[in-house]
């Protein structure tokens, strides 16, 4: 019997995006087209079986060997810092982890810098590297109205066209790192699976070749 | 007296097999106590697995902890000058207390290892990580140990002149196998990321690896290739051809370790079971000058090895009841017993217990209520 992969797709447009790239490389699974509340897709054929996971959660899946491999964004990974293999940038799902604050907003060398955020490894780490002092706010969602609202000086967050931004009067003070899904490899995984994850591999190098 | 393997759990085999082969080759039983003072802990805090440590003060007012690690106390114990080309082996199978990767919660943690200290020499290194292997092989048929080389890294890396954050992101990047990661360091740095790429995505057969750092080594480094070689083919030969690799993601702190360092996997374990290196350069920070290589195995990982618990928690069920006389019941026990199952007597079936056979024993003897296989 042919050994299955199972892979972790972060349910969303990413992860179709993700699934058509993995179709493309020879994987197929017509079964996960179909509609319906169903999570798990397999095709014994192709030797693949695809799960679809809160995009937060695909680390945690891969890290622990319930997937062999997984598609992650890299703030999940600078986040979460899962003992995973990060075995190659797909270079979709683009966008930028950035600092963030009212219009005209400056650092202030005489007080604590209040950052709200959702991302508090990649806040603490960023503000560290600098020996700067910070009280981390962690909040869940709706970060933008902090700032607005007098939470916070600043926050941290993923910014993509920076339209959210804009209508709440804000501005991207400056980048922390450039944000882009990556393929992501159980360590166990890649000693027993390895033939199948450097197949898909290939195929997904091919593919960005041929773009 | 006669042991049935079967009623061993997993960890508990391998620890008799461990014991078995480590003694086999001349490794002395090393015993501890559960203490240690906190002060050498908090001195090699990067060296241990997690540095969240388990403390309390005994009756002197120490600051003591419940070890995290078994090589620092070796070490530690290792204080008497060997002879010139002395080696002092030991290993040990104690229990260690550390916070859980997976639980994020302190945890007991049963570990078996060997540490190798003195006048280190490749033959030492070539048992030590034969012995890995084999260790390996208690456990499973299906094992791999990867192994790298920390002089091969820096070889390759320190020519290039990299500022010492630099270098700790492409450590970090290798050990990710981030090919990409390593590409856009050495971008930002100006400096040609080609070698070191080829030494992230090299890996496997050490016949497919060995070639690469022939082709990536400076001219007076060759001499590692050349040892990588020797020691891995003296392994290969050992009936281990396709169970070692070279595989350079394994890394560690280059503030303790030096040289050769590895790790070993098993299908079905989804991290690494065994782990270890050399670690001469802890050895010079705790003020000794011989050298050390060592490794360490994760038994509690071994629960997650799937071994059928069976369908049943008991093959029979003898109820009784207040009017059986103790000689009747023992005599009944006796006979299923002799048959080879499991049994037991009670009053009343525990809520879920799952038995093959349900039985009775009353004044006519033992009948069967029920039989489910």
């Amino acid at each position: 019997m042919k050994t299955m992969l199972n892979v972790a797709l972060p349910k969303g447009r990413l992860g179709e995006k993700v699934y058509a790239m993995f179709e493309r490389a020879g994987f197929e699974c017509p079964s996960i087209k179909e509609t319906g509340r169903k999570l798990i897709f397999e095709n014994p054929e192709a030797g693949v079986r695809y799960f679809w996971v809160k995009p937060s959660d695909v680390a945690i899946y891969v890290e622990h060997g319930a997937a062999d491999i997984g598609v992650a964004g890299k703030d999940i990974l600078l986040e979460y810092e899962p003992d995973v293999y990060e075995l190659y940038d797909l270079d979709i799902g683009k966008c930028r982890m950035a600092v963030a604050a009212k219009k005209g907003f400056r650092y202030s060398a005489d007080k604590t810098l209040r950052v709200a955020t959702k991302f508090s490894n990649i806040t603490r780490n960023y503000y560290a590297s600098q020996g700067r002092d910070i009280d981390i706010i962690h909040l869940n969602g709706s970060i933008e109205i902090a700032p607005i609202l007098g939470l916070s000086d600043v926050i941290v967050d993923i910014v993509e066209t920076g339209t959210t931004l804009k209508e709440n009067d804000l501005e991207v003070f400056e980048t922390i790192v450039p944000i882009s899904a990556r393929l992501i490899a159980n360590k166990s995984s890649f000693k027993f699976k390895g033939d199948a994850i450097e197949r898909i591999m290939a195929g997904l190098e091919t593919e960005k070749a041929d773009k | 007296m006669n042991i049935d393997a079967s009623v061993l759990k997993h960890n508990e085999r391998a620890i008799f097999a461990l014991r078995e082969l480590y003694s086999g080759y001349g490794y002395a039983q090393y015993k501890m106590s559960k203490f240690e003072e906190y002060d050498l802990y908090v001195r090699n805090k990067e060296f241990l697995v997690s540095d969240n440590i388990i403390t309390f003060t005994d009756k002197s007012g120490r600051l003591m902890a419940l070890k995290p690690d078994v090589t620092l106390s070796i070490i530690k114990s290792s204080d008497k000058p060997l002879a010139d080309g002395g080696v002092y082996k030991v290993y040990y199978d104690e229990n260690v207390y550390r916070v859980s990767g997976d639980t994020d919660a302190f945890k007991e943690i049963p570990q078996a290892g060997l540490v190798c200290i003195g006048d280190v020499d490749d033959y030492n290194i070539y048992e030590v990580l034969m012995l890995a292997l084999r260790s390996l092989a208690t456990v499973s048929d299906s094992f791999v140990l990867d192994v790298s080389d920390l002089d091969v890294i820096a070889a390759v890396m320190d020519p290039m002149g990299l500022a010492d954050a630099d270098k700790a992101e492409v450590m970090k990047c290798i050990g990710e196998k981030n090919a990409h990661g390593v590409k856009a360091v050495c971008e930002r740095a100006g400096v040609p990321a080609d070698k070191l790429i080829r030494l992230v995505t090299s890996y496997g057969a050490p016949s497919k690896v060995i070639p690469v750092l022939r082709e990536i080594l400076p001219e007076d480094s060759m001499c590692l290739a050349d040892r990588f070689e020797k020691i891995t083919s003296a392994i290969e030969s050992e009936g281990f051809a396709g169970r070692i690799n070279i595989d350079f993601s394994v890394t560690g702190s280059v503030k303790y370790y030096n040289g050769y360092v590895f790790k070993g996997f098993v299908d079905g374990i989804s991290s690494g079971i065994l782990s270890g290196g050399q670690y001469d350069r802890l050895m010079a920070r705790m003020h000794r000058t011989s050298r050390a290589i060592g490794f360490a195995m994760y038994l509690d990982l071994l629960e997650r090895l799937t071994i059928d618990s069976g369908e049943y928690d008991v093959d029979c069920v003898l109820l009784y009841d207040e009017e059986c006389s103790i000689d009747a019941l023992r005599d009944a026990v006796n006979m299923l017993k002799l048959g080879g199952k499991s049994v037991t007597a009670i009053k009343q079936i525990p809520d879920k217990m799952k038995y093959r056979q349900l039985l009775r024993l009353n004044e006519r003897g033992v009948q069967i209520l029920e039989n489910n296989a």
